[in-house]
């Protein structure tokens, strides 16, 4: 029994590093824009396919990885360029119904590129699995796991201590007098939707060897990131991983105590119990309207 | 005015004269095209076959080769000059996978386009909903879609050619009580195909004195299964079967391989695929599964009837396409049941051509050899079926 349960920790920790990196994602363009991306998933995606596309091609893994990013970079860029700028003016439901536009039509590019099968990356360092104890974990993990806190460290650092970090949250808080500090908003959005796209695209070839990747991969990986972006506190990248691996663990041990065909109806149950007692999630701003 | 009226009249005659020769000049085009196009077809009627596939949509991997299958023949049929002197003409309408599209595609079929029978639903779904509108209409179906429902209980006027999900349950556990295995673990996903093979696995499993002594579930989207895995480690299970298809019966695989199970593990004929084997990578090394002689085709022995039959189409396919899929066989079978039906009926006539089918006996297509009869409207038997296991990346019979 407590040998099954080391091993359900171990798979919730694997899965939920697994949603908090994807749910990092979010907290970039919330910050400057109060906006929810939808095509986050849509990054990761293309960040796993492309980089697959890349490995075919002949290209060694790191470099693989590294052009794979860039071109994800430039993708979310020219997003932002051609169908968020446009919208500058329109109210922030208006800009995440873009998103879920763009998100449609990266899936529908990605599908026509690659087709519809699956498609896999070998894991970096082999698939030796790693003991502990009763229980195994592979090397994927691992790197799954320390990319997060890595990029986790870098968020905060960028948001705290930075000039450019601090415009950026400026931009979300409000958006007028950010420009009447001279911060310009235009160039704000581009690097966050850069570094986005970035991010989604760095999650998607790390976690591509464990879970697969195909033109909808993105759904369902967009989908559980935000669960555990709104969890933690959409806009707090700390958040995010604490929702990423709360939900994770609750998913495991539901299926591994209860029965495998409620884990997501208890893992969903937890975010709604969450919204309800603490709507801004666990971590996030207590915003005050002021009337 | 007497003269001025007669010119009036005169003039109104030329007017006549004028409309009558338009009208006549349109008349002889028309005639001409007529005749025309009718010289084209040697002056033989096209057989109408109707179809309708899901090409887009999540089962489009099942649809998309039926449909280049279908597309393929009917292509070949008419540069041999067709059935009994007649062309043949497909007519297609892409379903997406909605079953009420299937519906009203079946209903266009059969009242504007006029079909002569129906080759098609690629899904048990858009099958079983069409299936009242064809029994009302009295018009014979073939359908490509693996739901035992379809022809259980026997329909007058449906038949099917895709192996059912039954078929592979019973295959396997046939398999497990020669190694004698007999307390299995069940694992599999939330998807149509998996519940449906969850169900018969169940229900066959007391006919051959199996026990189910683990039953978990996954959701098909879900990227780690380890959990589940761990719990049957727990059980005293003998064998794992994992029925499914998609990326998730791989992930169960290298799962399996992660926790360091070394239970035989048996997968469904969902998976036979070469992009399974290349998802599961050396964990997919000897594992079972029940799959059709088209995956096998080169190693059958030369005395197989199946054998030049399955080389032919994967020829012709793979050279035009590129990898050939078992659903895409379905098609030829069903599309070549229809028409040597139509051959030995003479005629399109429905009844005729239904009773036809029926009588199909010994036809050598990819999904085996079929047998119809009044009871049968599937004819296949377990023998369509292939025991293969994975070895060194590829497949090898093991029966």
């Amino acid at each position: 029994m407590l040998d099954q349960l080391f091993q359900f920790l171990v798979t919730g920790i694997t899965v939920g590093s697994i949603y908090a990196l994807v749910g990092l994602g979010f907290a970039l363009i919330y910050n400057a824009s109060d906006v929810v991306n939808f095509a986050q998933g849509e990054f990761v995606m293309l960040g796993a396919m492309t980089a697959i596309a890349l490995l075919a091609a002949g290209l060694p893994l790191p470099l693989a990885a590294i052009v794979a990013t860039t071109i994800v970079v430039i993708v979310g860029l020219l997003l932002e360029r051609f169908a968020i700028e446009p919208a500058l003016g329109a109210s922030v439901v208006a800009t995440i119904i873009i998103t879920i536009g763009a998100a449609i039509f990266l899936r529908g590019i990605a599908m026509l590129l690659w087709g519809k099968d699956f498609r896999s990356l070998p894991p970096f360092s082999g698939d030796t699995p790693i003991r502990i104890g009763s229980a195994t974990l592979l090397p994927q993990s691992l790197w799954v796991l320390g990319v997060t806190v890595a990029l986790v460290v870098l968020v905060r650092l960028f948001f705290d201590r930075t000039l450019v970090g601090k415009a950026l949250l400026a931009c979300s808080f409000n958006r007028a007098a950010a420009k009447l500090v001279g911060i310009n908003v235009r160039v704000m959005l581009r690097l966050a939707y850069g570094l986005s796209a970035g991010f989604g695209a760095l999650a998607g070839i790390l976690v591509a060897p464990i879970t697969f990747s195909s033109y909808e991969a993105g759904v369902m990986l967009g989908l559980k990131g935000f669960s555990a972006a709104i969890v933690g506190g959409i806009g707090n990248p700390m958040g995010a991983v604490t929702g990423g691996l709360l939900l994770g663990v609750l998913e495991s041990l539901g299926a591994g105590f209860i029965s495998s065909g409620y884990k997501d109806a208890i893992a969903f149950l937890f975010v709604l119990m969450v919204l309800f007692f603490e709507p801004t999630g666990l971590f996030g701003h207590k915003t005050a309207e002021r009337v | 005015m007497p003269f001025v009226s007669y010119r009036e009249k005169n003039q109104d005659q030329n007017q006549t004269r004028g409309d009558t020769m338009k009208t006549g000049f349109w008349r002889n085009i028309l005639a001409a095209m007529l005749l025309g196009a009718g010289g084209l077809a040697n002056g033989a009627e096209p057989i109408k076959i109707g179809s309708f596939l899901t090409v887009t949509g999540p089962a489009s991997f099942l649809g998309d080769p039926e449909l280049k299958t279908l597309q393929m023949y009917v292509e070949a049929i008419n540069a041999k000059g067709g059935i009994n002197g007649h062309p043949l003409e497909l007519i297609h309408y892409d379903t997406g996978g909605k079953a009420q599209d299937a519906v009203s595609f079946v209903k266009r079929l059969i009242r504007n386009d006029k079909v002569d029978m129906i080759v098609g639903g690629t899904t048990s779904g858009d099958t079983l909903a069409a299936i009242p509108e064809v029994e009302k209409e009295s018009i014979p179906l073939i359908s490509l879609a693996g739901g035992i429902e379809i022809v259980e209980p026997v329909k007058k006027w449906v038949f099917k050619v895709a192996h059912t999900d039954r078929m592979a349950a019973a295959k396997i556990f046939e398999d497990l009580r020669k190694r004698n295995l007999i307390k299995v673990a069940l694992i599999t996903g939330d998807g149509g195909f998996d519940k449906s093979g969850h169900e018969q696995l169940l229900k066959l499993a007391p006919q051959y004195g199996i026990t189910i002594v683990a039953d978990e579930s996954y959701g098909n989207k879900d990227s780690d299964m380890t959990t589940q895995l761990t719990k049957i480690r727990g059980s005293d299970a003998q064998v794992i079967i994992n029925f499914g298809f998609g990326q998730a019966p791989a992930i169960v695989t290298k799962n399996l391989k992660q926790l360091g199970i070394t239970l035989p593990l048996y997968q469904s004929h969902g998976v036979a695929s070469k992009t399974f084997i290349d998802l599961a990578g050396d964990a997919a090394e000897g594992v079972r599964l029940p799959a059709a002689a088209l995956v096998v085709a080169e190693q059958l022995l030369d005395t197989d009837p199946q054998k030049p039959v399955l080389l032919a189409y994967k020829k012709l396919y793979e050279a035009k396409y590129g990898p050939v899929s078992t659903f895409g066989g379905h098609a030829y079978d069903g599309l070549y049941i229809a028409v040597g039906a139509i051959q030995r009926a003479g005629g399109t006539d429905k009844t005729k051509v239904r009773d036809e089918i029926e009588k199909t006996k010994g036809f050598i297509g990819t999904a085996g050899v079929f047998n119809m009869s009044p009871e049968d409207h599937m004819g296949l038997n377990l023998d369509a079926f292939k025991m293969v296991e994975i070895r060194n990346g590829g497949w090898k019979i093991v029966e």
